[in-house]
């Protein structure tokens, strides 16, 4: 006797055998059935907009990347190639929508509106978090891979249970896929029809394994098991990845639950400032996806479209100087916590245990400096 | 006013209260709604506060409390179940890495007011992975709660207290305790880091928690048979340690014993005997005695009351640390405990 299993609705994921795309390399503006009526409104003003966006993204990753070798970071984990994942996402976003991210999304936190003398003290590791997420409305950075899914997840159930149209966004990477809490994170959104955003940024590589040791099939097909609906779209595609993001928001704000985006991407330089890439990836292919660049594109389009280019170039320059330099001015002048600090906001009522070792700790100090 | 409930009943009564006393508070775990919970802990509650409040939870730990974070983010007061001790490992991550260093992480600006329930100890006859007592690795985390119960009115009022609180709680319930009664008067709810004396006494000072709290009270009645008195210390929480009170009662007894069903080796009984010897070294007439399980993994239940803490394992050390001969066995102490901790 045998048992089949039907396969999973096909319905339910667009984008398997191409990644949808709504700019060809050349600029061209391809025609997409799904993405196009959420597009209407994007004319050469918004399209500018979305590129000066990326244009900042990529020139605080650099400036941070060189921060960082000259000293001044402990570590970064560099975006490079992933700008229009994000950027596209991030636009798409309202003001009282929640993004729960993992580290590598400098592109939210900027565009959320993150302070960059909090932001910098993360990577000086002078905080844990740099920015208040209740402010900004965006989760402390998540360095456990895939815990923050869970955490997308429950704020979209509470958003439901209020009543409100808020949504929740989480992303993650497509190493993340292999982790139990997202398979538990698409279970829990699926039964309970959250209206959670799952973002996968599939940049091909967790640290210097490759996506197929994470997965044999399309990691947008995983969603579809659990009936989330789900689209693979061009990560270096900024206008696919927001309509995609549009849709997916609209969804989940009219009560039509979880959907899932793969966004089929590439980091260009290597997992943090630590690894050398080289090591598991040859020069072909990082070539190969340079001609993909998500920024060229969009200049392509723009020219397409008669824009003044050296006006938009030279207006998105100084935007991004400008945010470079308050950067490195904030990762400069940035204090390290004092001392005392070590002991503050374990608790939301201190115990007298804690509060014992803290008066310890500053009658040691102060012996100390007594006698130097 | 008082009432007299079972512990589970307690529990049950301190939910309804909770739920009815804020609407921001919500119950969520593995077939706590319609069932009311395999020890039947949420019996009814979902019938009075529907399935919005009383969440059926898909079979999955680490979600139950990861999903009760995102939860916390938006305000809401999550009372999250693990249905069994054994079953707590899943959510490891989601409570040690997540749960217990949110506050600290975002420097005070986001609030985890989780409250997490786990059935522990032994002494019920089940099965493996059902009665095993993981209490010290919460311990161990710094930003979490950890407390327990010994009684029906200690149930209530610790749990009401724990949902109240803006930190994360871990509220280890006494599951071989559900169904012994007690008086319970709903207006106490106490705090969180206060050990309680439960029996007075000028000779020997036993510290337990949760089960062990009821076995050391019947060897403190024992040992009265002989002329011992013995004073016993509900620690109620075990994270934090309320050492303040246990060295106020060394101080007069000079002697103490720790008693709990975890392993023996990095324990509630391990940090509570290191905190005593720095603080109350001199008033020690003996050394400190431990008893506690072994360091094993939770036995097969049929061996079970070899491993757990009993009455005559505790009255054993009573004797150790007043150098007496054990009334049951006639070995003599005298010799060993003379020259302090050798032995």
């Amino acid at each position: 006797m045998s048992i089949t299993v039907p396969a999973p609705d096909p319905a339910l994921a667009v984008g398997l055998d191409v990644p949808l795309t709504v700019l060809d390399l050349d600029g061209t503006r391809l025609p997409n059935e799904l993405l196009d009526p959420h597009l209407t409104d994007i004319d050469e003003s918004a399209l500018t907009n979305l590129y000066v966006d990326m244009v900042r993204v990529r020139r605080l990753d650099t400036e941070a990347f060189a921060l960082t070798r000259q000293g001044h970071l402990v570590l970064w984990p560099p975006l490079l190639g992933q700008e229009a994942a994000q950027v596209g996402p991030a636009r798409a976003l309202g003001e009282q929508d929640w993004v729960f991210g993992s580290y590598r999304e400098h592109g939210f936190a900027l565009l959320r509106g993150a302070d960059m003398s909090e932001f910098a003290r993360i990577w000086k590791a002078y905080a844990h978090s740099g920015w208040d997420p209740q402010e900004i409305r965006m989760a402390p950075s998540q360095i456990i891979i895939g815990a923050q899914t869970l955490h997308g997840v429950g704020y979209a159930m509470a958003a439901k249970m209020d009543g409100s149209d808020d949504v929740a966004l989480t992303t993650f990477g497509d190493g993340a896929t292999s982790e139990g809490d997202v398979s538990e994170a698409l279970v829990w959104a699926s039964t309970f029809q959250a209206p959670v955003v799952f973002l996968c940024q599939n940049n091909q590589y967790a640290i210097s394994e490759p996506v197929a040791l994470q997965s044999g099939v399309p990691l947008a097909l995983r969603p579809t098991g659990f009936g989330i609906p789900s689209m693979r779209v061009d990560g270096n595609d900024v206008l696919a990845m927001h309509a995609a993001a549009r849709i997916a928001f609209d969804r989940a704000r009219s009560g039509g639950g979880p959907t899932f985006i793969e966004a089929v991407t590439y980091r260009r330089g290597p997992h943090t400032t630590t690894d050398d890439p080289k090591r598991y990836r040859d020069r072909a292919e990082e070539e190969a996806w340079i001609a993909k660049d998500p920024l060229d594109r969009v200049e392509r389009a723009l020219e397409r479209m008669g824009a003044n280019m050296e006006a938009v170039r030279a207006e998105a320059k100084i935007r991004a100087d400008q945010l470079a330099k308050e950067f490195r001015a904030a990762c400069e002048h940035a204090e390290p916590p004092l001392a005392d600090a070590i002991f503050d906001q374990v608790y939301a009522q201190p115990t007298r245990r804690l509060e014992r070792q803290r008066l310890e700790h500053q009658a040691f100090v102060n012996s100390i400096e007594a006698t130097a | 006013m008082t009432e007299t409930l079972t512990l589970a009943k307690a529990i049950n009564a301190a939910l309804a209260d909770s739920l009815s006393g804020d609407d921001r508070v919500l119950l969520m775990g593995e077939d706590i709604g319609k069932l009311g919970g395999v020890f039947r802990v949420t019996d009814g509650l979902q019938d009075t506060f529907g399935p919005q409040r009383v969440i059926d939870a898909p079979l999955a730990e680490s979600a139950i409390i990861g999903t009760a974070i995102g939860m916390s983010y938006r305000g809401f007061r999550v009372v999250a179940e693990i249905q069994f001790d054994g079953f707590i490992y899943p959510a490891f991550d989601q409570i040690v890495a997540q749960v217990a260093k949110l506050r600290y992480r975002s420097q005070g600006r986001v609030t985890m007011p989780l409250t997490i329930r786990v059935p522990f100890g032994g002494a019920i006859g089940s099965v493996e992975h059902h009665s095993e007592s993981p209490e010290s690795y919460f311990a161990h985390t710094a930003g979490l709660r950890v407390v327990t119960a010994s009684t029906p009115q200690e149930a209530y009022s610790t749990l009401r207290a724990a949902i109240q609180s803006d930190d994360p709680v871990l509220f280890f319930e006494p599951k071989s305790k559900y169904y012994t009664k007690g008086e319970v008067d709903r207006t106490i709810v106490r705090d969180l880091e206060t050990a309680n004396i439960v029996a007075s006494g000028r000779d020997v000072t036993i510290a337990a928690y949760g089960p062990t709290v009821e076995t050391a009270l019947r060897a403190a009645i024992a040992a009265a048979d002989e002329g011992i008195e013995i004073e016993v210390i509900d620690l109620r929480s075990i994270s934090p340690l309320d050492v303040d009170t246990v060295v106020e009662s060394v101080r007069r007894t000079g002697r103490l014993i720790v008693a709990h069903e975890a392993p023996n080796e990095s324990s509630v009984s391990s940090e509570l005997v290191a905190s005593v010897a720095e603080r109350a070294f001199q008033h020690l007439e003996a050394a400190p005695e431990r008893v506690t399980g072994y360091d094993t993994p939770y036995p097969p239940s049929a061996v079970e009351h070899d491993y757990l803490p009993s009455i005559d394992r505790l009255l054993d050390a009573v004797d150790r640390t007043l150098g007496r001969r054990n009334s049951r066995t006639g070995l003599d102490y005298s010799s060993v405990t003379t020259v302090g901790a050798a032995r």
